[in-house]
């Protein structure tokens, strides 16, 4: 879904030419003629591999733009939905840079036998896997059913350990250091000037996380990490993300002890909801960056304009940068380092 | 440091999932030997060979295949719809809120509950599962429980139009609602993979607040700032 | 001079087949069948030899079935999930599936390509992999051929697939196929070297090339007393074989099928089937020379501890390949030329030194030269690693994984940025 148009010499890269657009499926000009809660299940297609973030950074421009305040219970289930899919998607990222690297599948099958598993939960929660729409504004839609909480923890207690297991298959593997180290560095000054976010950003050393600098949610209330690499090398944005799928465990739990029993929507909100005239935006920490969704009402039911600000396409502009100098057998592993999902660059 | 212990450890880790058992699940049928044999036919491995030899020389032979049911949760949105005519009025609010506009209901003057003012029969009541997304923002729609989401995934087909539900085919399929956005469903217990839920008495209402209640809240919470003064009014 | 009469195959096939009165077969002590009339020991012979190469080449395109087989259930298993197990018991007929789906594909060849070359490739690619069969020992008594240039016939044979895939390559005309030629023609001829001379330590034991007298000599297993040879013969074998971690030229991610890019149906099927019945073939060479051969504990027949040790090299093959992912092209050639090959430098001075020492090495020799080559080989490693291996830069604290937990407030930016 992604086409470079590469000139070489001899295996080093000269020039790169990315060309994308193949997957642009017009959902910022679908989201004008549909209701604000039928923008949700758009934004769940945008970046598929996590949905529940787009979910949420979405419906918190609307609460702002509307001016509803969330019910707790549901801030809380929606925080625990959006750390399991940073999860899930971070698992993806590492799994998919290892078959980039050659390694024909085995770190493949490993995370995404993890991955099963939090898709298993969400199915439980909300009845998809992948396309979730399990938010609304106001809250979530449904609270969790009674079998999910034991799920959850069955969850959190097999996971340290799969990831200890995944860590030790490819970590100090001497191969995995050779093709990884000192590869694709970006300066942080230069990430910075080209506003990239996320892991991204955090690989090279910047301690720049939006649940920690602008909390959103009740992230306030909960303690957590970031790991910074200094070395901002392929290897350096693949380990920050195994580093992160720890804390995202230590999220969940924490909101876990912190859910109160209540109601998850406040039964006001209605279901046509008409914000009124105004403009809203709420940056979000999602696995692959900062995703914020711009808003313009005119009082209607639909949004005037939607603007999506997708890490994946601000991202995906350092590659050039990154690919020159280095070999074709880089070329794949730095892209699959930087983590983009085609779905959200093109939307 | 001995270059090379790193991918030791690489080894020793595939070595360990080698030894372990494989985390497959194998659908739609799995290939099972003797011992799974005998417990899948519910008898004992010794019972298995006397009374059944053919069988567990198949199974040994690796001949010998046991059906999987995967596992699924009862809030799955599954592909067929489940449809109760006794609640549908009409409405077609489900229509008005699919994203995709893929419902379409066709009402003619009914002809019944003429004092109350005549209800809609339902003349062309089709949904098009072959461009349905399976959102369930209809089943979130409907005021009176008469859609939900179904819960079977395995309806693949040669035709597409084979894959447009028409009111005959809601119907005559058999009925197994998901419990998604259906908590009274939830809270009976109810799972969708057992029997049929024919009855939809059986799985009764949600009770929503009532439309003059929500609006009263909703115009409360928006006049904070109006609400001393009226207090004020009332007082006097 | 090895006389055909050793092999057991010929034996009985050509007695059987030739007169009664045949001097050699009477004279090994076995009366033939005397299918044939008097004077046509001639056809006897032709014909010994055709039903001999027709035997092993069937049994080796059926051991390669079992091993598409084999790896796929190996390779799945390595990864924790079942492997194709559906098609016939266990997934046997798996690989005849493969065959047909192979076979029923239409044949597509590019405008822009050498016709010539284009289809004589992958028949250049499976030809020598068939042909080191002729001279491997399966058992006692158990070859097709004893000839005493064995090792130099495998060795020169060998040398043949970098041919095949220059030559698919260029017939293909895209340039995904020439990114793979490139990087295979490179890789292979450097490889070849290190894989010559670490066996030179075992031709300097055992006194011949042959590989039935060098099974003879293996008293001891020779992997023990020439850790150092097989360990770079092992790792040279497999760069060879473009097996993973040396398989640039067919890199998937990186070059799609690389040099098999356009190849379908059968010529695919055939650089499929070459590329297994090379690397089953390489694997018998190495339990031949380094394993020990048809050795093993007596009731149980010698054709199956050959097989035995065999499968345990593919095994050991098809893990490796499990686990580590691929290295790039400049780090093989770095490795080919700045370490195997100083080692099998190495692996030569120590091994003819010793040899000075102990002429004709009986078997407690053996075991002192032994213990003297895993001390070099031990050593060796280590100071290679030592000085070839990754860089510990003092700047990163000297840990591959300098990740730091933040749970700071501090500015986010380092000092003197806009925040």
């Amino acid at each position: 879904m992604f086409r470079m148009r590469v000139t070489f010499d001899g295996e080093e890269v000269v020039d790169v030419e990315p060309i994308f657009g193949y997957l642009h499926r017009g959902s910022e000009k679908l989201a004008e003629s549909r209701t604000y809660t039928q923008v949700v299940t758009l934004t769940d297609r945008m970046d598929y591999v996590s949905s529940m973030t787009n979910n949420l950074s979405y419906i918190l421009s609307v609460e702002q733009l509307a001016g509803i305040e969330p019910a707790p219970r549901g801030v809380w289930l929606r925080m625990i939905a959006a750390e399991l899919q940073r999860i899930a998607s971070h698992l993806v990222a590492a799994g998919f840079f290892f078959q980039d690297l050659g390694a024909l599948g085995t770190p493949l099958i490993l995370t995404m036998r993890e991955r099963e598993q939090i898709l298993e939960l969400f199915e439980r929660l909300c009845g998809a896997r992948i396309t979730a729409s399990y938010m609304r504004p106001g809250g979530v839609f449904m609270d969790a059913p009674e079998d999910f909480w034991p799920a959850l923890n069955r969850f959190l207690d097999d996971m340290p350990a799969h990831v200890d297991q995944f860590e030790e298959l490819v970590s100090g593997n001497e191969i995995v250091q050779a093709r990884c180290d000192g590869v694709a560095v970006v300066d942080s000054q230069t990430l910075i000037d080209a506003s990239v976010t996320g892991p991204m950003l955090r690989a090279s050393g910047v301690d720049w996380d939006l649940r920690h600098r602008q909390p959103y949610e009740y992230y306030d209330r909960v303690t957590f990490n970031r790991p910074l690499a200094t070395a901002s090398d392929n290897y350096a944005r693949f380990i920050v993300r195994i580093h992160e799928i720890r804390e995202s465990l230590g999220i969940i739990r924490q909101c876990i002890e912190q859910i109160e029993p209540g109601p998850v929507r406040p039964e006001t909100v209605p279901a046509l909801i008409r914000p009124p005239v105004g403009d809203s935006y709420v940056g979000t920490e999602c696995p692959k960056g900062e995703l914020g969704f711009y808003l313009v009402s005119d009082g209607g039911v639909a949004p005037y304009r939607c603007k999506v600000r997708a890490p994946s396409f601000i991202n995906l502009t350092l590659l050039r940068e990154m690919l020159i100098g280095d070999k074709l057998a880089d070329m794949f592993v730095t892209f699959g380092s930087i983590d983009i999902n085609m779905g959200e660059v093109d939307r | 440091m001995v270059y090379g212990i790193g991918l030791a450890k690489g080894m020793s880790v595939t070595l360990k999932t080698l030894i372990g058992p494989a985390f497959t699940v194998q659908y739609p049928d799995r290939r099972v030997g003797v011992i799974g044999a005998a417990r899948a036919y519910g008898m004992s491995t010794p019972g298995l060979i006397f009374k059944r030899p053919i069988k567990a020389i198949r199974a040994v032979l690796g001949f010998e295949r046991v059906e999987v049911r995967p596992t699924q949760a009862a809030r799955f949105r599954g592909n067929e719809f489940t449809w109760y005519e006794d609640r549908c009025t009409g409405c077609a609010s489900c229509a008005k809120y699919c994203p995709l506009g893929i419902i379409k209901i066709v009402t003619l003057p009914g002809g019944t509950n003429v004092q109350e003012g005549e209800s809609y029969a339902i003349d062309t009541f089709d949904i098009d599962t072959g461009r349905c997304m399976f959102c369930a923002l209809c089943v979130e729609a409907c005021p009176y429980d008469a859609l939900h989401m179904g819960s079977s995934f395995e309806r693949s087909n040669y035709q597409r139009m084979s894959l447009v539900l028409s009111k005959d085919d809601l119907i005559a399929q058999p009925k197994h609602p998901s419990t998604w956005f259906r908590p009274q469903m939830e809270d009976q217990d109810y799972s969708p993979f057992g029997e049929t839920l024919d009855d939809i008495k059986k799985a009764g209402r949600h009770e929503m607040p009532s439309v003059e209640d929500l609006t009263q809240r909703w115009v409360e919470d928006r006049r904070t700032d109006v609400k001393d003064d009226s207090d004020e009014k009332a007082e006097d | 001079m090895p006389s055909p009469f050793d092999s057991i195959l010929y034996k009985y096939v050509y007695c059987t087949l030739s007169s009664t009165g045949d001097a050699e077969c009477v004279g090994n002590g076995l009366f033939g069948g005397g299918l044939l009339p008097g004077g046509l020991e001639w056809l006897a012979f032709l014909l010994t030899a055709v039903i001999m190469v027709a035997a092993i080449i069937n049994g080796v395109l059926g051991g390669v079935l079992l091993m598409i087989w084999g790896e796929r259930r190996l390779l799945g298993r390595f990864q924790g999930r079942t492997g194709p197990n559906r098609w016939g018991p266990f997934g046997l007929l798996t690989p005849v599936a493969d065959a047909v789906k192979t076979m029923f594909k239409e044949d597509v060849v590019p405008t822009v390509s050498d016709r010539f070359v284009f289809t004589l490739a992958p028949i250049l690619m499976l030809f020598p992999a068939l042909l080191i069969y002729a001279v491997i020992p399966f058992g006692a008594g158990t070859w097709m051929a004893d000839i005493n240039v064995a090792l130099l016939f495998i060795i020169a044979i060998g040398g043949a697939n970098v041919l095949a895939i220059l030559a698919a390559s260029l017939g293909s005309g895209n340039r995904y196929a020439m990114f793979s030629a490139m990087r295979a023609v490179a890789m292979l001829i450097s490889y070849e070297i290190p894989l010559v001379i670490s066996l030179i330590g075992v031709l300097m034991l055992s006194g011949s090339l042959s590989l039935v007298d060098i099974v003879d000599a293996q008293t001891i297993p020779f992997f023990i007393v020439q850790p150092l040879g097989f360990f770079v013969f092992l790792i040279a074998s497999m760069a060879e074989l473009n097996r993973t971690p040396f398989d640039v030229a067919e890199a998937e991610s990186e070059i799609v099928a690389g040099y098999m890019t356009d190849y379908s149906s059968m010529k695919f099927g055939l650089f499929f089937l070459a590329e297994f019945a090379a690397t089953i073939a390489t694997s018998g060479v190495i339990t031949a020379v380094f394993l020990g051969g048809w050795h093993g504990f007596d009731p149980i027949p010698s054709q199956f501890w050959f097989v035995a040790k065999m499968v345990a090299v593919l095994t050991v093959i098809v893990w490796i390949r499990a686990s580590w992912p691929r290295l790039r092209i400049d780090q093989i050639m770095n490795f080919a030329w700045k370490a195997l090959f100083e080692l099998t430098l190495i692996n030569l001075v120590v091994s003819g030194v010793l040899l000075l020492i102990w002429p004709s090495p009986s078997t407690t020799e053996l075991w002192y030269m032994a213990g003297i080559n895993w001390v070099v080989f031990l050593v060796s490693v280590y100071i290679f690693g030592r000085v070839l291996g990754p860089k510990h830069d003092p700047v990163r604290s000297g840990n591959f994984q300098d990740v730091t937990l933040s749970n700071s407030d501090a500015p986010a930016l380092p000092a003197g940025g806009r925040d």
